[in-house]
């Protein structure tokens, strides 16, 4: 299972306490797991990417092993330790505001 | 036995203050989507158990949630807006074309006729429509293809259609507006649009009298007479006879006719009220009074309301969608502010107390009379 670690206003909309766990078919990588996330909790299609276009929303961003991930390809494999759940897919909310 | 209940949306929430008909004691309920942008919540006059509530989010975009039980309990419905065909573009605020994107729900308006039917008022401009309770949406296209497009432009707020009023008596006719195009008029559901500005004054655009680029804040009409149209404009109050398709100016001897909200009484309807903001580069009350003001004879005449409200010293603003009116006996109105409190008269306006005072800054206001 893949773990995920969403903000806190996210974890409120999904309805869910601590980490998520996902399953996915087939490579890991950041498209895959947040495909799988959204077909376990609609609630939060549109929320982490847009719908039009899938692409990132700018004031999240994606860590996982203590690497920024948020610029790389969505396709690209997520680190060996996120795809066996070692370690969890961070969503981070950007600090901003009041 | 009768009552209200009050719908408020804030910056960080939404809250829901009820009381009997009196309107003496409240109770409040909320923040609910603590954290969230609640810019508007509203209810099916057709079922008052069942609201709706646009709650957004710089981060993480817009939800749509619905109640069908009076507030107790809300569930997400569908939150995908999509523009119909190629977006397009519109002015920027350089005078560039920009593409149409979405940005946030400000208003939802839900039908006189259907309970699962409501409309949604959005940023980049433009006009929505659910016919399954918010769970999927479709655009009515015909108001961003009404041709103006690419000249309306945002307002400091944004490029946001925050104004849906439905006649009562024509459900297919239905005026709406946007900052800073204008207000339209449909008269077939919304398949087509017309602007209805004739009469409006802009000095600041490059043609004062333009068919659209003015900066409407706010239309609001008496269900009993939804022909005549009263409107705060950025600055001036108007009027019109026709539908909207022509205005005059009513702003009489108000102090300052800048300002946002405007709404009419629930018996009377030449009894309109407005807030008096000093102008558009300070947006707060004049000399930090802060005053409702009333007119019974339909504008021109206006009088300052202020028993209950402070005097001195006071800073607040009050947004487009921050005022109601309730259909008691005695007409309750009812407004927020951008410090976080709800105002509310049991008598039309004579006097006015605190519902609350600490809440965040008020977005929108709306009313339910329950019987």
């Amino acid at each position: 299972m893949i773990r995920v670690a969403l903000p806190f206003h996210l974890r409120t909309l999904a309805k869910v306490d601590g980490e998520v766990e996902v399953s996915v078919d087939g490579p890991v990588s950041i498209r895959s797991v947040l495909d799988a996330l959204e077909a376990k909790y609609p609630v939060l299609r549109g929320t982490i990417r847009f719908h039009n276009s899938s692409e990132r929303r700018p004031w999240l961003r994606f860590f996982a092993c203590e690497q920024d991930l948020s610029h790389d390809s969505p396709e690209d494999p997520l680190p060996e330790a996120v795809a066996s759940g070692e370690e969890p897919l961070l969503i981070v909310g950007a600090i901003a505001g009041g | 036995m009768s009552g209200v209940r009050v719908l408020v949306g804030t910056r960080k929430g939404a809250f829901i203050l009820t009381s009997d008909g009196k309107r003496e004691t409240w109770d409040v309920s909320g923040p609910h989507f603590a954290g969230w942008e609640i810019y508007h919540l509203k209810a099916s006059p057709l079922n008052p158990d069942r609201i709706y509530v646009s709650q957004s989010s710089g981060w993480f975009g817009q939800q749509i949630q619905r109640s069908d039980d009076g507030g107790k309990t809300f569930e997400p419905v569908g939150n995908e807006f999509a523009y119909d065909g190629t977006p397009g573009t519109h002015q920027w605020y350089d005078g560039t074309q920009h593409p149409w994107e979405f940005k946030r729900v400000w208003h939802l308006e839900p039908s006189l006729t259907d309970v699962d039917t409501v409309f949604a008022g959005v940023e980049d401009a433009a006009m929505f429509r659910s016919t399954d309770g918010g769970n999927s949406w479709g655009e009515l296209s015909g108001l961003r293809g009404h041709g103006s497009g690419p000249s309306w432009m945002p307002g400091a707020g944004g490029m946001c259609l925050h104004t849906i009023l439905i006649d009562p008596t024509n459900p297919d006719r239905m005026y709406i507006a946007i900052s800073a195009a204008g207000a339209f008029r449909t008269d077939d559901s919304g398949a087509s649009w017309k602007p209805i500005n004739r009469g409006l004054h802009s000095e600041y655009n490059p043609d004062p009298n333009a068919e659209v680029g003015h900066c409407v804040h706010r239309i609001a009409f008496h269900p009993s007479r939804p022909d005549v149209l009263f409107m705060q404009k950025h600055w001036d109050i108007m009027r019109s006879d026709n539908r909207g398709d022509q205005w005059h100016e009513v702003s009489g001897n108000l102090p300052t006719d800048f300002g946002f909200p405007i709404d009419v009484h629930a018996h009377e309807p030449e009894t309109i009220y407005v807030v008096p903001i000093k102008s558009d580069s300070e947006h707060f009350p004049l000399d930090g009074k802060l005053q409702v003001w009333r007119s019974r004879t339909g504008g021109n005449e206006w009088e300052a309301l202020t028993k209950g409200l402070p005097q001195s010293d006071c800073y607040v603003n009050v947004l487009r969608e921050a005022m109601a009116v309730d259909s008691l006996d005695s007409c309750g109105v009812y407004f927020g502010t951008t410090g976080g409190q709800v105002y509310a008269s049991a008598d039309a306006g004579d006097s006015w107390s605190p519902i609350v005072r600490d809440l965040p800054a008020v977005l929108s206001v709306e009313v339910q009379t329950l019987q």
